[in-house]
């Protein structure tokens, strides 16, 4: 097998993707029921960590520390910055850990190896359904109006899914050759936390520092989530732009990543 | 008839390297300065797990592959299945695969027994509709109606295997690749999977086999290879290649052999003016068995060597099911043969068996030779040869050669004598 793809094999991978799309649809399934087979509380798992955290932060940061939160109620504020982001963290520490995670099945069977790292990350799509209609309720609890804008709710989630997967799919093939690196995610969420405008609005950055935040790809699209449920100012689409070419970065460059060392995978995992 | 499978020139290299292996990101980077600092030419070991390795199989044939632990036999099937890739050289396959390389392959523990049908059914290539179809067919197989929708946490290793095999007997591909899964699984399940193996033989299917039962992969491969280190030894009709693999193991070894070496025996009794000195299955032209079936003619061949003139030697031989029961015993005398005296030097005696009317089941057989004084022993070796005799056909029926029907089986006709007799009323399952 040479490395020299043609331009029709480059494609293929596509094609085949689709030939193996119940596959997928079954892997996706796998993932949702096992998460809440035997657990006591089912789906609700799905809304209590974005709630706590927005509990939470709500007391140590809204009232304690008094942050600023740009004229909106503190809880409304961080909750609908925490709902994308608990969709954004889990399906990358799934993503990340996904290869490792199936090893039984790359040892034994053939399919076309991105499946796993999509369905990581589609899979997290229902927590994110169900978190959504708990932020309906606190919206509704604080009077914050419904507006038409909210039609881009879910699809927001779409750059944001791309981001995981890109991302999921670099570090889960750097995980199958180096088993540390599951270590950096937690880690790397821990940071990103603070790096993206969640707790805090990008408004008390300073001016001079916000290109930073800025080139963080979630930052652009966690403010547009926020926007849209408050309506406090407009959708910054530069910010949303600059987040849309990182995350097209990072999902080529982690697509190229996985599909080079796909063939080695049964081989290291 | 076109090829369906064609490998060319498969090579397959794993590395390992003399640094510490770099699982550790931490370990690659130190081995990336360790380096550039004292230019260290890197030492990496290579394993060729395949070298050069080219076959084709047409359209409908069954392939086995025999072999050592480790000579590359499963590394050729994931490479047939595009689980990993070879080093170098090409595969070609014509239409569509399912590879069975372990049984209930992405079952999940929390899942019940009918959810992991789905999955696993998916997984191995079927659709959704076709699984929903075959379901009552493959839980039925299993024998598993009773616990379809428990979590298969709770199903025991015999019922994992079941529901695992049933799924993919009821895969509907042109090519199958199988290796050694049988291995779990009572007697009775192996012998339907052996069944259900069987009839892809008729269906048209392509099949590789891999497996270490010789008997299991006589009856059900025309056609076998033998891979080596690497290489195939040897490819050809199942009888000669399989003969060849075993001529491996002259020197005795208790596992599966049809020639005993009996001289360097510990354990044997005996005054020693005559010894045996080995022992080989074999068919009426004198060639090694490689299967032993019930029914089967065999001519056992006893090799005996004469260190001191003996006068009136009565040879005998007796063999026992494993739990103890005596099935026969064979002697000389007993059938009338008398020998005057026997002088030092060597010879053999063939002992010819028309039937060896036996249920299928693992022999284990005692050798004696006795003087003019029958408590007398010149020679008294036991429990040294095995054999393991496997089923077959006798009555055509497919049924009636079974441990459960008792120890031996007696050929017999039966002729029913009844006063109405209409063409409906009786007649005979099988049409000879």
């Amino acid at each position: 097998m040479g490395n020299n793809s043609t331009m029709e094999e480059k494609f293929e991978w596509i094609r085949e993707f689709w030939r193996y799309k119940e596959l997928l649809y079954f892997f996706v399934w796998r993932d949702v029921k096992v998460k809440y087979k035997q657990t006591a509380l089912g789906a609700l798992w799905a809304v209590i960590q974005p709630f706590f955290s927005m509990v939470v932060f709500t007391i140590f940061f809204g009232k304690l520390a008094k942050m600023p939160s740009d004229g909106i109620p503190y809880p409304v504020f961080s909750y609908s910055a925490l709902v994308p982001w608990a969709y954004f963290t889990g399906a990358l520490s799934s993503a990340g850990n996904c290869l490792i995670g199936n090893s039984n099945l790359l040892t034994k069977v053939y399919f076309p190896r991105v499946a796993i790292p999509v369905a990581s990350v589609l899979a997290g799509l229902i927590d994110f359904f169900i978190a959504s209609i708990v932020l309906g309720g606190v919206m509704m609890y604080y009077q914050i109006p419904f507006t038409w804008e909210l039609i881009f709710w879910p699809i927001l989630v779409l750059p944001l899914m791309f981001l995981a997967l890109g991302l999921g799919m670099l570090l889960a093939s750097l995980n199958v050759k180096y088993r540390d690196i599951k270590y950096t995610i937690p880690f790397g969420i821990q940071l990103l936390l603070f790096l993206t405008p969640i707790i805090y609005p990008i408004s008390i950055v300073p001016e001079k520092y916000r290109i930073f935040i800025l080139l963080n790809p979630l930052t652009g699209i966690i403010d547009a989530f926020r926007c849209i449920v408050v309506q406090n100012k407009p959708i910054d689409f530069t910010a949303l732009g600059i987040s849309i070419a990182v995350i097209f970065v990072f999902f080529v460059i982690g697509l190229s990543v996985f599909q080079n060392t796909e063939k080695k995978f049964a081989d290291l995992v | 008839m076109f090829n369906s499978v064609v490998a060319e020139n498969i090579s397959k290299k794993y590395e390992i390297s003399k640094f510490q292996k770099e699982t550790q990101f931490r370990d690659a980077l130190i081995n990336f300065a360790k380096r550039k600092l004292f230019s260290n030419k890197e030492k990496t070991e290579e394993i060729w797990a395949l070298k050069e390795v080219s076959f084709s199989l047409e359209n409908g044939e069954i392939v086995g592959i025999i072999g050592n632990n480790g000579a590359g036999k499963s590394t050729i099937l994931k490479i047939l299945s595009k689980i990993t890739y070879p080093t170098s050289g090409k595969i070609k396959i014509k239409g569509r695969v399912a590879s069975l390389l372990e049984v209930g392959t992405g079952f999940h523990d929390e899942l019940s027994g009918r959810e992991n049908v789905y999955l696993n059914g998916s997984i191995l290539g079927m659709k959704k509709k076709e699984v929903k179809a075959k379901l009552d067919a493959i839980v039925a197989y299993a024998e598993v109606e009773k616990f379809l929708d428990t979590p298969i946490k709770r199903y025991s290793s015999g019922m994992r295997m079941r529901l695992g095999f049933s799924v993919a007997a009821h895969l509907d591909t042109d090519i199958l690749f199988i290796d050694e899964v049988l291995s779990v699984g009572d007697a009775s399940f192996q012998k339907k999977c052996l069944g259900t193996m069987g009839e892809m033989r008729t269906s048209g299917k392509t099949v590789i086999f891999v497996s270490h039962s010789m008997p299991t992969v006589e009856n059900l491969c025309p056609r076998v290879l033998w891979i080596d280190k690497g290489e195939i030894r040897k490819d050809g009709p199942a009888v000669e290649v399989i003969e060849k693999y075993l001529l491996q193991y002259e020197t005795f070894t208790m596992q599966y052999s049809m020639k005993y070496d009996f001289r360097n025996f510990f354990g044997r009794e005996g005054s020693g003016e005559i010894n045996y000195t080995g022992l080989e299955f074999l068919d009426t032209a004198g060639q090694r068995k490689t299967i032993v079936r019930s029914g089967d003619n065999l001519k056992v061949r006893l090799f005996y060597e004469v260190h001191e003139p003996v006068s009136n030697p009565k040879f005998y031989f007796t063999f026992y099911t494993e739990k103890g029961a005596r099935i026969a015993t064979f002697g000389s005398s007993l059938s009338g043969h008398y020998i005057n005296q026997l002088l030092p030097g060597n010879g053999y005696v063939d002992i010819d068996i028309d039937s060896l009317n036996v249920m299928p089941d693992r022999y284990y057989f005692s050798f004696w030779i006795v003087g003019d004084r029958e408590k007398k022993y010149f020679e008294r070796i036991e429990w040294c040869a095995r054999l393991d005799v496997e089923f077959s056909n006798y009555y055509k029926s497919g049924k009636g050669i079974d441990k459960e029907f008792g120890y031996v089986f007696i050929p017999c006709n039966w002729d029913f004598h009844d006063e109405i007799i209409s063409e409906g009323h009786l007649n005979q399952e099988n049409s000879r």
